[in-house]
């Protein structure tokens, strides 16, 4: 690994790390209930976009695996949160 | 670490490292603005920039990253880009009827009113008389 690749493979871990710390502040401090639900959206990006990041860090596709997984059921997740927040059940 | 890193070229090392980190400070900028914007309706712009550009750019890193490493063409990826620029448009539309039907139920004049169904937004007019 040659040591631009490394280097910015390290920045990158850094700005996504940043990124899901706004995306945590934004969740915790969120005033309304769809501010939390497009934050938690936002950290679930994050995060798989992080995993990505680790699977060319450790030259292992594995981590794609996971990255496919948390792109699923975050948007699952996030879409069942706005259906409950809509009309207070999520399957009727 | 495994021995087949010193495999790739010099030129795909350069491409994956820019482009990882250009995605990054995407998502950094658009998770930055989630926290920074001040209104709801501002906020749910920002988060977009990171599932559009951060997504594509981190996902052709890795396709380049594990193309070049010997095995093959690594098109698996491509997946990720599609369903997440599948699926947050979905998601953002979905928490945008969301905020604007909470917000509807409060009487708030700074929430816009829907508009009537093939029509101009008229103005405000009273309700005509209900006939007995």
């Amino acid at each position: 690994m040659t040591p631009i690749l490394f280097w910015g493979l390290k920045a990158a871990l850094f700005l996504l790390a940043v990124a899901m710390l706004c995306a945590l502040a934004r969740l915790l401090i969120g005033p309304t209930a769809q501010d939390r639900v497009i934050a938690l959206d936002c950290l679930y990006i994050n995060g798989m976009l992080m995993m990505l990041v680790l699977g060319i860090v450790y030259a292992s596709s594995v981590y794609f695996e996971a990255a496919m997984l948390i792109a699923l059921f975050g948007f699952v997740g996030s879409a069942a949160m706005a259906k409950f927040l809509l009309r207070g059940e999520v399957i009727e | 670490m495994n021995d087949t890193l010193a495999a790739s070229p010099l030129w795909a090392d350069i491409a994956t490292a820019v482009l990882v980190v250009v995605g990054a400070s995407f998502a950094a900028v658009g998770s930055f603005g989630l926290l920074r914007m001040p209104t709801f309706y501002r906020r749910i712009h920002a988060p977009t920039l990171g599932a559009t550009l951060g997504v594509w750019s981190i996902t052709l890193a890795t396709i380049i990253f594990f193309s070049t490493q010997g095995y093959g063409l690594f098109l698996h990826a491509v997946l990720i880009s599609f369903f997440v620029g599948l699926t947050a448009p979905i998601t953002t539309i979905f928490v945008m009827r969301v905020a604007l039907f909470r917000d509807r139920r409060k009487p708030d004049p700074k929430v816009p009113v829907p508009p009537a169904f093939g029509t101009t937004p008229a103005p405000a007019q009273p309700p005509p008389a209900e006939a007995p």
